[in-house]
């Protein structure tokens, strides 16, 4: 019945939505930065465990949508073990993806976060998907408040 | 369903023969918007095919056509919500510049710090900025009566909350959010028993009732063209001639005054004091068509046919595992907030959307409701008198379909 959306829900996202990985509280975390899309009402809680430059452990609270949440599930795993400047290289590439700029787009880049790419179709979603990313650049500058998509 | 011509009133609607993502189009947002007849869209291309000239301001013909249309919708409007006088009907943006212009303009004559105004806890965002701002310049409070988990004033509360200090009461006819109708003819003479005058926000209200705003007795009443049936950019203040003679004007420019100096200004009398500049003159007259083709048909009897499509949709949406309805309350609008079951009212409104179906996901402008209800957001179905039980079918069927998908 919903043929038209395989690329935007696919089944690592629902996955990701019933099962979020990474999903607690940290206790003694570095960094604590709460994300809020006031458009949909998305909210979440990002805490990082910093080792040096290095993200030692990362993990998430709070509640969205399906594709909200497999974005910031998928992002606390794929982040473990980079350094800061990796991460925000990919944040980087991620924004490039989503937003859909540039049709030549290497998916590899962006490794299992590919799944997302279906957002670029759908304008309405693609903070959805990026504020996760928000969430985390603003921890990793160490702004300890919370962030905003609008 | 009785005796209603829906297939006729449909036919009149071009847009809903439109496929959206290849599926026929089940248009359930008319609480944001509604669609447009083609009576009205005839109308605006007439204006500027054959009538158009600027309003007020001219002894050529046009101008006098074109006045003679906007003047004439300004009586339809009069009609329609049964005022005593065109004086008393302002035309203005929508519900919000209505709300801004009271608040700016009766607010701040008569309000001053310490003084009260009285909302409820289920107004649109619109029906409480307003009145945030004014209270912010002024010193003023604002006071909110509370809702029940059905989603209704708590009448009672709402009666104690009236004071000695409070200087008005703006409240919403019909919720956007929850479908509720206030009782307000109640809420009027309540207010007025102290002296107290109320504003009721009838952008939701407008289309799905016949509204007669001298059985009401309220001192203003807002709406946006654009939810009944008319353009978008077009709305209606309606405020007792007494109350509006009194105000001092909103905005200043051409047509609201009489007479100009550089040392003093004399102010046009009502309605145009309140309309300054060159107004939004097709919109107008596409209003005046709505309310014509709203006529043809009868608001008692598109409230009859909205009703019963309420309660089959109300009755079919309770059959849902995992569906909760937001906003149960006795007397309801044509409006079927939900929220489901571990799935976000976002991804509702794209999967839904996938099958040609629109409705709203989100907060609706009303988000002290959302936290009231603690739901960051919820889905909405709004009807409006083209939609049908075959549309409810589609749409539960697609709520079905999209609770297995995320299973
Ligand atoms: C209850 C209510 N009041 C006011 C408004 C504001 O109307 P507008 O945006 O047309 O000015 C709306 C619109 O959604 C509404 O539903």
């Amino acid at each position: 019945m919903f043929d038209d959306l395989r690329d935007l829900y696919q089944e690592v996202i629902f996955d990701h939505n019933r099962n979020p990985r990474n999903f607690r509280v940290m206790e003694n975390a570095d960094r604590q930065v709460e994300g809020f899309n006031p458009l949909c009402g998305d909210r979440l809680t990002l805490y990082l465990k910093m080792d040096g430059d290095r993200i030692a452990d990362a993990s998430f609270q709070g509640s969205g949508c399906a594709i909200s949440t497999a974005s910031v599930s998928l992002m606390t795993e794929i982040v473990k073990g980079k350094t800061e400047q990796e991460a925000e290289d990919l944040f980087t590439k991620f924004h490039e993806m989503t937003t859909g700029k540039d049709e030549n787009f290497n998916l590899e880049a962006v490794g299992k976060l590919a799944v997302l790419a279906g957002v670029r179709e759908y304008p309405a979603r693609v903070k959805c998907a990026t504020l996760a990313w928000h969430t985390l650049d603003a921890a990793l500058k160490n702004e300890q408040k919370s962030i905003s998509t609008e | 369903m009785t005796n209603f011509p829906v297939e006729k009133i449909r036919a009149d609607f071009p847009i809903l023969a439109e496929l959206i993502r290849n599926k026929p189009l089940v248009y359930l947002d008319n609480a944001a918007t509604c669609q447009k007849p083609q009576a009205v869209i005839d109308s605006i291309v007439n204006l500027y095919s054959h009538d158009y000239a600027n309003v007020h301001r001219g002894v050529h013909t046009l101008s006098i056509r074109s006045t003679d249309k906007f003047e004439g919708a300004r009586t339809k409007v009069k009609d329609f919500i049964n005022a005593g006088h065109e004086k008393e009907i302002i035309f203005v943006r929508g519900a919000t510049e209505a709300i801004n212009l009271v608040a700016q303009s009766y607010g701040k004559a008569n309000i001053k710090a310490g003084d009260e105004i009285l909302i409820t806890a289920m107004e649109h965002h619109s029906n409480i900025v307003p009145w945030q701002m004014l209270c912010e310049q002024t010193g003023a409070i604002l006071k909110v009566a509370p809702i029940n988990l059905q989603g209704e004033l708590i009448y009672a509360e709402f009666e104690k909350l009236i004071s000695d200090k409070t200087r008005l009461v703006s409240v919403v006819h019909m919720s956007n959010a929850l479908g509720t109708i206030n009782p307000v003819k109640k809420i009027v003479a309540a207010a007025h028993a102290k002296g107290i005058p109320v504003l009721l926000d009838g952008a939701q209200a407008i289309p799905h009732m016949a509204v007669d705003v001298q059985d009401l007795d309220c001192d203003f009443y807002v709406f946006s063209g654009h939810k009944l049936y008319a353009p978008s950019g077009i709305g209606v203040l309606y405020g007792k001639q007494a109350l509006l003679e009194a105000m001092p004007p909103y905005q200043g420019g051409g047509d609201m005054i009489r007479k100009v100096t550089f040392e003093e200004t004399e102010y046009n009398t009502l309605p145009y004091k309140f309309e300054a500049g060159t107004p939004s003159i097709a919109d107008v007259v596409g209003l005046g068509a709505a309310i014509d083709y709203l006529n043809a048909i009868g608001m008692d009897k598109i409230a009859a046919y909205e009703a019963e499509l309420l309660a089959y949709a109300t009755e079919k949406a309770r059959q849902i595992k995992g569906l909760r309805i937001i906003g149960e309350a006795e007397h309801k609008g044509a409006i079927l907030s939900f929220v489901l079951d571990k799935i976000h009212p976002h991804d509702i409104g794209t999967m839904l959307d996938s099958l040609g179906i629109a409705i709203r996901a989100g907060h609706h402008c009303a988000m002290p409701v959302m936290d009231f209800f603690q739901v960051p957001a919820t889905a909405r179905a709004s009807f409006a008198m083209y939609n049908t039980k075959e549309e409810i079918d589609v749409l539960m069927k697609g709520i079905e379909s999209l609770i297995e998908v995320f299973g």
